[in-house]
């Protein structure tokens, strides 16, 4: 394995120390697992399980106008912000391409702080940096901060058992400041499993202690270190979707089904114009998500999809669920639109398979 | 890792057990483990006729999906079919009920390129 220009993150040693096997991802060097998918995935549904993602970017936006600045960026009304909430939302290309899916939050008064994907750090910055306003300071900090997701049902008992019994867990979407043996940690009700959960991020210096600190005191909780195989399998069944996979600049959030994350009757932000022309014009594509019917191989990225026998479009998401034993995937098919309960085919090496598309998400919580 | 000295072995990682002038094949421990939670296994076709090197089978884990290769030219006597509805056999007793394929092997002069026990050990390490 070349670890030339794939970065590390501060825990990186402590993969290594559990047996992780390591794989490169997004230019960095990741767990994909410790010692199992299908073990990590149910112990995030069941119990719960710590997953590093030190990998992931923090932008900070700030000034008296920052608000209104990101506002004209990202494709969600950030006016609905209040300190300590934030929102999904995204980033697009003057085409309405996906340049990237994040999370905002607002952590001061006029402080945003902006968690976007690994890979595309650089990307979202230099452009963010090339749209810049008067009166708005934009910085990278992702070097200086490492983070974890802590998810899964027990996610309260560990909160209590981390910070003690008074301070409340933040409630879903929002943000606030704890402090842990002196360290001094953002902690955020969000996710990407489908779990309840929380999402800390911290000095970059204080990784390995916290890192150790959860798993200590989450061990009679049943908790898991949790690679980057369980956490794309849980937000599969949940139809998260992933960058670089479901999304890119090629498709549009509108096509991806994130409608509801873009406020089109804000005034101006980029990529506005073409996605009204675009829901005017009726969708070209949508993904959808599918199972596979009875016994075969799982789906994967960049199988086809037939419909009626033609082929319709392309798999971008594809695995065999740990929770429903059968295949999912996610697919973007063209017109006319495509319904839940149509059956399709997926084609894997050469043979075409029974698959049916599903309402979304295709995990329920039993 | 477990690497039985009466085996041969692939580079890719395959393992082969001579019987005769057929070959039992499966995949390694060392395979397995990279691999973890196999969840489908592509069989081939009994009858059918394989070239050196060419995919004969696919193992799937949750992550990914690996070719399996031929390591010699021949025809398919059997194949394992609990792997059907059982392919976690392969991490459990990939030296035994993880077996995947037999092949009647055409020249078994081919077989002389595989690694014994003690080679694909230092290969590993």
């Amino acid at each position: 394995m070349s670890d030339v220009g794939e970065k590390r993150t501060p825990l990186y040693d402590e993969h290594v120390k559990l047996g992780a096997k390591i794989i490169p991802f997004g230019g960095w060097l990741m767990p994909v697992q410790y010692s199992s998918i299908m073990e990590e995935h149910e112990a995030v549904r069941n119990s719960l399980g710590v997953f590093d993602i030190s990998h992931m970017g923090e932008l900070l936006a700030s000034g008296p106008r920052a608000s209104e600045w990101l506002n004209t960026m990202l494709t969600n009304d950030i006016a609905k912000l209040e300190v300590g909430s934030g929102q999904y939302t995204l980033l697009l290309d003057e085409n309405a391409g996906i340049i990237d899916d994040l999370i905002a939050y607002q952590i001061e008064n006029e402080k945003f702080l902006l968690v976007v994907n690994a890979s595309r750090i650089e990307v979202d910055f230099a452009w963010l940096q090339s749209h810049l306003d008067d009166g708005v300071q934009l910085e990278n900090q992702s070097e200086r901060y490492a983070g974890l997701a802590i998810q899964g049902p027990r996610v309260g008992e560990l909160f209590r058992a981390l910070f003690g019994p008074s301070p409340k867990m933040p409630e879903r979407n929002q943000i606030a400041r704890f402090e842990l043996d002196g360290m001094k940690l953002w902690v955020a009700r969000t996710g990407y499993t489908g779990e309840e959960g929380i999402e800390v991020f911290f000095a970059a210096e204080d990784a390995p202690k916290v890192w150790n600190e959860v798993l200590e005191k989450g061990e009679s909780l049943g908790i898991r270190p949790c690679g980057l195989g369980s956490r794309d399998t849980l937000r599969l069944e949940m139809c998260y979707p992933l960058n670089g996979s479901d999304l890119s600049p090629e498709h549009n959030p509108l096509e991806a089904g994130l409608g509801f994350f873009v406020d089109l009757t804000k005034p101006k932000f980029s990529g506005r114009q073409k996605l009204r022309e675009e829901k005017e014009a009726g969708l070209s594509r949508r993904l959808i998500a599918f199972r596979m019917k009875g016994k075969g191989p799982p789906p994967r990225p960049h199988y086809r999809a037939f419909r009626n026998g033609s082929d319709a479009g392309e798999v971008t998401s594809g695995t065999l669920s740990p929770s429903l034993h059968y295949g999912i995937g996610m697919a973007y098919l063209t017109t006319p639109t495509p319904k839940p309960g149509e059956e399709i085919e997926i084609e894997i090496r050469g043979q075409k398979f029974p698959a049916v598309i599903e309402k979304k998400p295709l995990y329920k919580k039993p | 890792m477990n690497v039985p000295d009466d085996l041969l072995y692939t580079a890719s990682h395959e393992w082969v057990r001579r019987e005769d002038n057929k070959i039992r094949v499966g995949i390694t421990d060392h395979a397995q483990a990279e691999l973890t939670d196999v969840i489908y296994v592509e069989l081939p076709k009994t009858g059918t006729s394989y070239d050196a090197g060419s995919t004969i089978a696919v193992v799937e884990s949750v992550k990914a999906a690996s070719d399996i290769y031929a390591p010699a030219k021949g025809t398919v006597l059997e194949v394992n079919e609990s792997l059907e509805t059982n392919p976690a056999l392969i991490n459990t007793d990939p030296y035994g009920e993880g077996w995947i394929y037999v092949l009647e092997v055409e020249n078994s002069d081919q077989l002389h390129e595989l690694k014994d026990a003690a080679a694909y050990r230092a290969s590993l390490s």
